[in-house]
């Protein structure tokens, strides 16, 4: 598969488009001669650092991490000028949300588009060192990041005195080791820093003091790499990139996984629907099974139904429908698997990863996986729906320090409320003496 | 003051000494962050790389080294799930349980895994050749079921493919 034929200037797939999976990752010379580092070269010689920050913040750029928070309102938040002292930014590269697997191919395959954004970036809110922040499971991103950041370095992009300018900005790679929590911004700053990776109480927020008690910006990668193409085009080509689908500007990493024919990544125009991913791009349910549930963007987003498919996939419309778009991946449930089964593993899932900073967090999570599969297993008791509602609601928004125990509950009270036969077909026969007593 | 309560507390710590390499390696990472202590992290991995697992023993010469406590580092080796206080074997098998894997086979995929080796997660083989563990969502969604032997990524893997998988991992 070939992507590098679209030499068009205004490419519409600007993340992707110098992806050859054939030809292997883009190194230095190979990414210097698609003009990479032009940007770069560029905003340090003729831009501000406050006019790269009004392009970012006039293309409408939001978060791809899942929250969708507009980054040129976060970076505003920095505080500006020579007396501000250290700031870090931070590339949140530890991709861990269930069914997203969008960050993995953007840093194996153009590790020197993102080293080129976190640039970027870091001279927008004049930083003073970078850090990706990887997980440990990602070898091949590490080995080729380190590479990247080698060549770049050599070649004066990074590092001490920028090309040669009064700034210095240099780019580690931090590798994790284990636990989804530390794809939790402030979290990940603890984890950063040598900690348990337990959340912090916000506010403050990391804009303000985050890493070492510093001003911090935590960006997605895929968030990041936007940035050479938005600021080498300007706000109004990226805005045109969503091709009227969406008020959202840009492209997306979409993605469709699960019980689907042909499971896969793809950088389409913001908003395009749901049914497109699944029936065009993904090839359909596999072993044509109908489709009976779908996340839209990760394990932390309410399952929606196949009457949601034609939906732009931006953040307000999915978000209107009742869940999120999250990762903008989506995983596909087709009608011959269990809700409950699913349900199920998601909360394991949570239950495990929670860190247990917060007791609804670390009691509730497991409570719920006792009683969902109580529920698989056709031994559920009679309170247990109404047991399991409740805990949608003490895990809820504001309970907790993080959004870990609030994205749990988002497939549970989903599920619940589209498919409460299913649910209720694994409660256990009343027993007969009880039935007669209440009788 | 510090060292002699720690080896009252814990007699093998004067048996454990950090070779030069590990000792270099911990002191590169420390060099990447104005607070040494940030790389505590990558310290237990340093020491994880060359002897398989972070020994209980090792705890208190690492923490010497980034200069905080032992209870402190305790702290960290113990919250991350893939620094191992326990030996494991000679190949780790990291199965993917996150949702999309557990819509494509999961579920039979770690019992023939389970089976063959004769091992439940947290497990190692009796020939000291495989420990089983699993693992968050790999990123390799497209790819489900899916899992990771040492640094290799594999998938999908069918249940029949089991046997051929793991031979090459002597």
């Amino acid at each position: 598969m070939s992507l590098r034929s679209d030499s068009d200037p205004n490419y519409a797939k600007p993340l992707t488009r110098l992806i050859d999976r054939v030809a292997g990752p883009l190194d230095f010379a190979g990414y210097e001669a698609e003009n990479g580092y032009a940007t770069l070269r560029r905003i340090v010689k003729e831009m501000s650092p406050a006019d790269v920050q009004g392009v970012v913040r006039a293309s409408n750029l939001r978060g791809r991490g899942g929250a969708g928070f507009p980054t040129g309102v976060k970076w505003s938040l920095i505080p500006m000028g020579p007396d501000a002292g250290a700031k870090y930014l931070v590339c949140n590269a530890d991709e861990m949300e269930p069914g997203t697997f969008k960050d993995r191919l953007l840093m194996e395959q153009v590790p020197h588009q993102l080293v080129e954004a976190m640039m970027i970036a870091g001279y927008a809110i004049q930083a003073t060192a970078g850090y990706i922040f990887l997980r440990g499971e990602y070898v091949t991103a590490e080995k080729r990041l380190n590479e990247a950041l080698a060549a770049a370095r050599a070649a004066g992009y990074v590092g001490a005195n920028v090309l040669d300018g009064p700034w210095s900005f240099d780019i580690h790679v931090h590798t994790g080791a284990g636990r989804y929590i530390c794809g939790e911004e402030t979290a990940l700053i603890n984890s950063l820093e040598g900690r348990r990776a337990t959340p912090r109480a916000k506010p403050p927020f990391p804009q303000i003091a985050g890493a070492w008690g510093r001003p911090t910006i935590v960006n997605n990668v895929e968030t990041l790499s936007n940035l050479p193409h938005i600021v080498a085009n300007g706000p109004d080509w990226f805005k045109a990139l969503s091709e009227g689908k969406s008020q959202d500007s840009g492209t997306k990493m979409y993605g469709c996984s699960g019980r689907a024919a042909k499971p896969g990544c793809w950088e389409l125009p913001i908003g395009t629907t749901a049914r497109e991913l699944l029936e065009v791009h993904a090839g359909g349910m596999k072993d044509g099974r109908r489709l009976k549930a779908w996340l839209p963007g990760g394990g932390s987003t309410d399952f929606l139904l196949p009457e949601h498919l034609d939906l732009a996939m931006d953040y307000e419309t999915i978000q209107k429908a009742g869940s999120r778009m999250g990762t903008g991946q989506i995983t596909v449930v087709a009608e011959n698997q269990s809700i409950i089964s699913a349900v199920r593993n998601l909360e394991e899932f949570f239950a495990r990863e929670s860190c247990g900073w917060c007791t609804p967090c670390r009691d509730g999570l497991p409570w719920s996986v006792k009683i969902l599969q109580a529920i698989e297993q056709g031994r559920g008791q009679a309170d247990d729906l109404d047991v399991l509602s409740k805990l949608t609601r003490w895990l809820g928004p504001g309970k907790t320090f993080c959004p870990h125990a609030p994205g749990a509950m988002e497939p549970l009270q989903s599920a619940l409320k589209f498919f409460r036969a299913e649910f209720e077909a694994g409660l256990a026969p009343a027993p007969a003496a009880a039935s007669a007593k209440t009788a | 003051m510090t060292e002699a309560v720690l080896k009252i507390v814990d007699p093998r710590a004067a048996a454990f000494e950090l070779s030069a390499d590990e000792r270099r390696e911990i002191e590169h990472e420390m060099s990447h962050y104005p607070d040494p202590r940030a790389a505590s992290i990558e310290a237990l991995k340093v020491v994880q790389k060359h002897r398989g697992w972070v020994p209980d023993a090792a705890i208190a010469p690492i923490a010497a080294v980034l200069g905080i406590s032992a209870a402190d580092l305790e702290g960290v080796a113990t919250f991350y799930s893939l620094i191992f206080r326990h030996p494991v074997g000679r190949h780790v098998i990291k199965v993917c349980d996150s949702i999309s894997c557990h819509l494509t086979g999961y579920d039979e995929l770690r019992e023939e895994l389970s089976r063959q080796l004769g091992v439940r997660y947290g497990e190692t083989t009796r020939d000291g050749r495989f420990t089983l563990l699993p693992i968050c969502c790999l990123g390799a969604c497209d790819r489900g079921a899916c899992l990771m032997i040492d640094d290799d990524l594999h998938g999908p893997v069918e249940p029949t493919e089991v046997a051929k998988l793991l031979e090459p991992y002597a």
